[in-house]
């Protein structure tokens, strides 16, 4: 067909964009479970009818999604579009994470929309639901060894068939499920979505016509592919190397290696792995699925204006090997993803930064820190509190990074402690930022936090499933590392940390003892020495930078009336200069 | 307008640009506008110019109801007062942390400068617990020690901020005794009196906003009072709140947060009363300015109030609002190519400095305004605000084949279409998104365009998002001045409860709803202003135990003239009906939980007939005809008749392509529109039969 008028195409761009918003709205609104209503832990969009790549997302779906759900329309097309088993009317529903990502608390609901009789793209919607059955309530089993012990798993199922709904597949979805009513509402909400996004694209394609609706979607990947293309040229040509690590995986205590070797060569980008660990034997195991929608979060938060759909990967090759770490088969257990998929991430930023310095910033906290403590009322109710943690951004070519944000794959918010000592018998002492946390640097890294809680009832049973214990989040460009992750708890003795850095189950606390969660802060953007002496003197004065860290770190001497000794600094910044 | 007696209402609505002004004398049955600029850095100046430029006498004045922005100007460049935080040992960084989010979801960039400093956030020993019983009491000595290091580190304002003190404010209320007893002025806000709600964060930001804002609303409102006294001024000064309703200027100043959306919140509450008058129940309002589109809904005659808002990143303001969502998408928008060869407008603005290229400033890319001028939609000649003589078409037009038609490579013309078109789109967008998360179908409202920009578009919005028609107010450029004329007074308070439902203390529940009920109307009484009635209306916020999201329930009948009768049926049924309506379906045999009690006392001032305005009787729509212009649509020019929108006669009918012209405003008819001037003056814009 004829080539797109430029401004139809732009006009098509936002009313696509709009039908994914509005859909992402209608499951906001009517969602049960607060993961999905108040965290925004769903997305939706619209996909290819053949390979399943991403035509058009939303802009308020959670960024790990965004990069996940092509792969669950390509689980969909491999299944039943291969022996012709889709039909107009059909909605498939799963949550299996090695083909459609992330864990098993995500469904994922993919419709096909016909036009004319013909299958012109899908639909699809996933959120995150309370409630999936397995060993814990809420499914994260830190010691998992088998996929079984975190839930259910529903492999692509027909939920409708032709326009027919399969009461049988959601009896066998609530008798899994500790909250069956919660379910049944999400999976309501989301086929309220889906119905919606099939009605706002049939009137679009009623009013623009099929064949430029499709020729737009074509135009905007190749568009996005074009301006992915220009960026990468821009780069030096080169090998771009970073290698991190994982504490352990819960089971075993060992470090697990990601390794991450970014080849540029022209426009294209090859995203290797091979140097990565072998599967482990605990959940921070990933599918690959997993690690390339991981990859996405990353290149999108570098190549931020670039629209999100799959054009921003067609330049990109991943080399990933079978059984590593980022690419394990049923049943490994990957309820942990989140500390696997954020250590990918870091290493994309920093391998990145040798290549564009300028569009990078130092790594994130990068752990989720999921902290349960539980036990049971004087009358005899069981109370569960669990919930993450924020730390620093970080330092980037603009400025400081943020203090206490949250993680680069979510878009989550931390509850209220005050939500949290009103629902539990515990007492927060300190929720605080952490000083000397953020990584130095001529940017500084955001800081990380401080969070202490004391329990109030007899006893509790406490588990941290975290990250960061022994390898600190990095700083780019010449900046420094952030602070290590810490925890403590207290015991009659005194207060102790987990022999395995971050992640210990099985934490016996007393009423009035506590525990401690000390977070990363962010990474640092360029050399120490540029950061302008007055700055670290402001940062001494709010209590961000102690005067030793000014000194020993920043090689910059604050006198008693707060203010720089600028002789004293020049002098030991020459020093450390040579 | 010199014949208007004594009992003259003037509404003021002081903008970036404009202060405008609508006078009423509702015993003589006439009234007017006035449109002056504003005046900075003292807007007090510019109402004082706009009144006499009305004619009125201030001894003639009654009461005037004061929309203003000095509020959300000073939180939106940063520039209130130097404040302190005296809070809860272990949570001086509450205000800094927020709620761990970020500024955009792509791209970690970005960081957050809290209002308040790190250093000006001063620790004492004090706990409350989430039970409500004070685990440490707090020293007085130690809160006068830490207001006393605020003083010498220069706040001229202070916030006590304690942790749980909704749920006993015991200890925050012995702090701000104690800091009363060595702070200077009185600009000093308690999180308790502020907000009694959970939510640290929430509670705090509020209130050191609250703190934040007092010095200079404060001091703004008693400069005001002040001439407009010496002027022989002897009536009432009320001020716009953010939830629509007014407030006596002596609470504004002790609440100054509560003006954060002063200004678009009496437009809101214009709009709805004059679409109800025209019999049209549901209206999205859409006003445009330089920078933003912003849009607010109105379902059944209620405008959809929301608890809180971000004035900016991690700028929370909880206290009810109208709600209004604004998108970047203004008259100022820029409108760009990237390096995909994608058109972008916006959200980069050229606001009104330096402006569009038209307005020869030295902004050289081309703008949304830009495009209207070269397509003849604006009349370069006389453009509207009177602060230039004319517009420069041809640097419109180079502007955009330079960033537009040839990075395209498409015409000039064509390229004008397109920067309109994608506006447009993103226009049709934000109303779309604001009715679907209402809850509403779009289909069955009707625009209500005002601001200086809004009139041009609303063709395209009928057509884009499917709505009825448009309806564009007599005064269109005054109508947040007139719904300050119109708007009640009212007080809201919300006080955390945190129980079952059968766990309810009712007899201190209804003692609580009284006492709140009585002081409100205190404040009802005390502003001495004559109002028609008093209506009381009581809600809960409530959920299902184990749900953290809460949803709104009014209690109908819970007030039995001034005296409260809420018991568990009545709370327990209405909160059924909200559930419903809400979800579809109730969760039998799981508690239900009370968040929230919130009370609202409004005293409803009275009301004018909009006929007022209509067009004076004689008059045609040959005689309103003042010439025709070329004006591009659908990719060519259209011979259009240009009218004298104010002289047009009621039931005059407009066919497009048409543009009416007035003071303040620009009115667009596209070729496949028609329009009607109705009883009341409105022009209605619907498709041609």
């Amino acid at each position: 067909m004829a080539a797109l008028d430029p401004v139809t195409l732009a006009v098509l761009k936002g009313r696509l964009e709009q039908i994914a918003d509005e859909m992402d709205a209608t499951l906001f609104r009517s969602a049960f479970n607060p993961i999905i209503a108040e965290a925004h832990d769903a997305s939706h969009g619209l996909y290819h009818a053949e390979t399943g790549e991403t035509l058009v997302q939303g802009k308020s779906g959670l960024p790990i999604f965004v990069g996940a759900m092509s792969f669950a329309v390509k689980a969909v097309i491999d299944k039943f579009g291969a022996r012709g088993m889709i039909s107009e009317g059909d909605v498939f529903i799963f949550n299996d994470p090695y083909e459609g990502g992330t864990h098993l608390s995500d469904f994922k609901l993919v419709q096909p929309f016909y036009r004319d009789g013909k299958l012109f793209c899908f639909l699809a919607s996933v959120g995150h639901w309370h409630d999936v059955g397995g060993n814990v309530p809420g499914n994260y089993n830190p010691v998992a060894t088998e996929s079984f012990q975190e839930g259910m798993m529903i492999p692509p199922v027909k939920l409708f068939s032709k326009g027919e709904l399969r009461q049988d597949v959601i009896d066998i979805m609530q008798a899994n499920s500790r909250l069956p009513g919660s379910l049944y509402g999400d999976l309501n909400g989301q086929i309220n979505a889906l119905r919606l996004g099939n009605d706002r694209l049939g009137a679009l394609l009623g009013e623009y016509g099929a064949d430029t609706v499709a020729g737009a979607m074509t135009e905007l990947r190749d568009r996005a592919g074009q301006l992915m293309r220009s960026l990468i040229a821009d780069m030096p040509d080169g090998r771009y190397s970073a290698d991190d690590f994982l504490d352990n995986d819960g089971i075993v205590d060992e470090p697990l290696r990601i390794a991450l070797d970014i080849v540029i060569e022209g426009e294209t980008m090859t995203l290797d792995f091979s140097r990565t660990s072998p599967a482990c034997a605990g959940p921070v195991n990933i599918s690959r699925s997993t690690a390339i929608a991981s990859c996405y979060v990353a290149l999108k938060h570098v190549f931020k204006d670039v629209p999100a759909n799959a054009g921003v990967l067609e330049p990109i090759t991943f080399v990933i090997p079978d059984d590593s770490l980022l690419s394990v088969k049923a049943p490994k257990p990957v309820g942990g993803y989140t500390e696997t998929i954020l250590r990918i991430i870091d290493t994309v930023f920093v391998a990145l930064s040798d290549a564009a310095p300028e569009m990078v910033n130092g790594c994130a906290y990068g752990t989720i820190n999921a902290l349960s403590l539980a036990g049971h009322r004087k009358n005899g109710q069981r109370w569960v509190m669990f919930s993450f943690f924020g730390g620093g951004h970080g330092g980037n070519p603009e400025g400081d990074g943020l203090n206490h944000g949250n993680a680069p794959i979510s878009t989550a918010t931390i509850p209220p402690m005050e939500i949290l000592e009103a629902a539990y018998p515990v007492r927060f002492t300190q929720w605080a930022l952490r000083p000397d946390s953020g990584g130095a640097g001529r940017h500084r890294g955001g800081l990380g936090a401080i969070y202490e809680i004391e329990l109030l009832e007899e006893k509790a049973d406490v588990f941290l499933f975290g990250e960061r214990g022994r390898f600190a989040p990095h700083g780019v460009v010449g900046g420094r590392d952030a602070a290590l992750n810490t925890f403590t708890y207290e015991q009659a003795d005194g207060a102790h940390t987990p022999p395995m850095a971050s992640k210990m189950v099985g934490i016996k606390l007393a009423k009035g003892q506590k525990v401690r969660l000390e977070t990363p802060g962010g990474g640092g953007y360029g050399d120490v020495l540029e950061r302008a002496p007055d700055a670290v003197a402001e940062d001494v004065r709010l209590g961000y930078v102690s005067a030793e860290a000014a000194a020993k770190t920043y090689r910059t001497i604050i006198a008693a009336d707060g203010s720089v000794d600028t002789a004293a600094t020049e002098v030991l910044r020459a020093e450390s200069a040579q | 307008m010199n014949d208007l007696s004594r009992k003259t209402v003037v509404g003021v609505d002081v903008g970036g640009t404009f202060t405008d002004l609508f006078f009423l004398d509702e015993a003589a049955g006439t009234c007017g506008v006035a449109k002056v600029p504003s005046t900075k850095p003292d807007q007090s100046v510019g109402i004082r110019g706009g009144i006499a430029e009305g004619g009125v006498e201030l001894g003639a004045i009654g009461t005037i109801v004061h929309g203003t922005t000095v509020g959300t100007n000073a939180l939106l460049e940063r520039n209130g007062a130097r404040t302190g935080v005296i809070t809860t040992t272990g949570f001086r960084d509450v205000l800094e942390m927020r709620r761990r989010d970020r500024p955009q979801t792509w791209g970690l960039w970005g960081s957050f400068d809290p209002v308040v400093p790190r250093d000006l956030r001063l620790e004492v020993d004090e706990r409350v617990l989430a039970d409500g019983s004070v685990h440490t009491a707090v020293d007085p000595d130690a809160v006068k020690q830490a207001a006393k290091i605020l003083l010498e580190r220069g706040a001229e304002s202070v916030c006590v901020f304690f942790v749980n003190s909704y749920a006993n404010d015991a200890n925050e209320k012995v702090a701000l005794e104690a800091v009363r007893e060595v702070w200077p002025n009185p600009h000093i806000t308690a999180s308790s009196v502020i907000l009694p709600e959970i939510r640290e964060f929430e509670r705090g930001s509020t209130a050191s906003l609250n703190a934040y804002l007092q010095p200079p609303v404060g001091n703004y409102l008693e400069r005001l009072e002040d001439g407009l006294r010496e002027g022989g001024f002897g009536g009432q000064v009320l001020i716009v709140q953010s939830n629509g309703g007014v407030m006596s200027a002596k609470v504004a100043r002790e609440l100054p947060v509560r003006t954060a959306l002063s200004g678009p919140a009496a437009g809101v509450i214009a709009g709805a009363y004059i679409a109800e008058a025209a019999g049209e129940p549901n209206i999205i309002t859409c006003d445009m300015g330089g920078t933003s589109f912003d849009v607010s809904l109105v379902a059944d005659g209620q405008s959809a109030l929301t608890a809180q808002t971000s004035i900016d990143f991690g700028m929370v303001v909880r206290t009810p609002m109208i709600e209004i969502t604004t998108i970047g998408a203004g008259g100022g928008s820029i409108a760009s190519v990237d390096r995909g060869g994608l058109l972008q407008v916006g959200p980069e603005s050229a606001g009104s400095d330096p402006g569009p290229v038209c307005y020869g400033l030295g902004n050289t890319r081309p703008t949304v305004t830009d495009a209207n001028v070269v397509m003849g939609r604006i009349n370069a000649e006389r453009p509207i605000g009177g602060k230039l003589d004319r517009l420069d078409v041809e640097a419109s037009k180079e502007a955009i084949r330079v960033h537009v038609a040839e990075p395209l490579g498409i015409e000039v013309m064509e390229a004008a279409e397109a920067i309109v078109r994608v506006a447009n789109a993103k226009m049709a967008g934000a109303i779309r998104l604001v009715s679907i998360e209402r809850g509403h179908d779009p289909k069955t409202f009707t625009a209500m365009p005002f601001g200086g920009g809004g009139s041009l578009h609303t063709g395209a919005l009928i057509k884009e998002v499917g709505l009825a028609r448009a309806l564009v107010p007599r005064y269109p450029g005054v109508t947040s001045a007139l719904g300050c004329v119109i708007a009640d007074m009212r007080h809201d308070r919300v006080q955390t409860l945190n129980t079952m439902l059968d766990m309810l203390d009712l007899p201190a529940l209804n003692k609580a709803v009284e006492e709140i009920v009585i002081e409100a109307e205190g404040l009802l009484d005390g502003a001495n202003v004559a109002f028609e009635g008093v209506e009381r209306l009581v809600e809960f916020d409530m959920l299902y135990l184990g749900q953290t999201h809460t949803v709104s329930v009014p209690v109908p009948d819970a007030m039995s003239g001034s005296k409260s009768a809420l018991d568990t049926v009545k709370i327990k049924t209405a909160f059924e009906e909200a559930y419903k309506a809400t979800f579809g379906s109730l969760l039998d045999g799981i508690g239900i939980r009370v968040m929230n009690l919130r009370v609202a006392v409004i005293g409803t001032r009275p009301k004018f007939d909009l006929a007022l305005l209509a067009p004076s009787e004689g008059g045609s729509v040959e005689a309103s005809r003042t010439g025709a212009r070329q004006i591009w649509f659908d990719g060519k020019w259209w011979d259009s008749p240009v009218y004298d929108r104010l002289s047009l006669p009621v039931g005059a009918e407009v066919p497009g392509p048409a543009v009416l012209e007035q003071a303040d405003t620009t009115i667009l008819v596209d070729p496949d529109l028609t329009g009607t001037v109705d009883s009341y003056g409105n022009f209605v814009i619907a498709r041609k039969a």
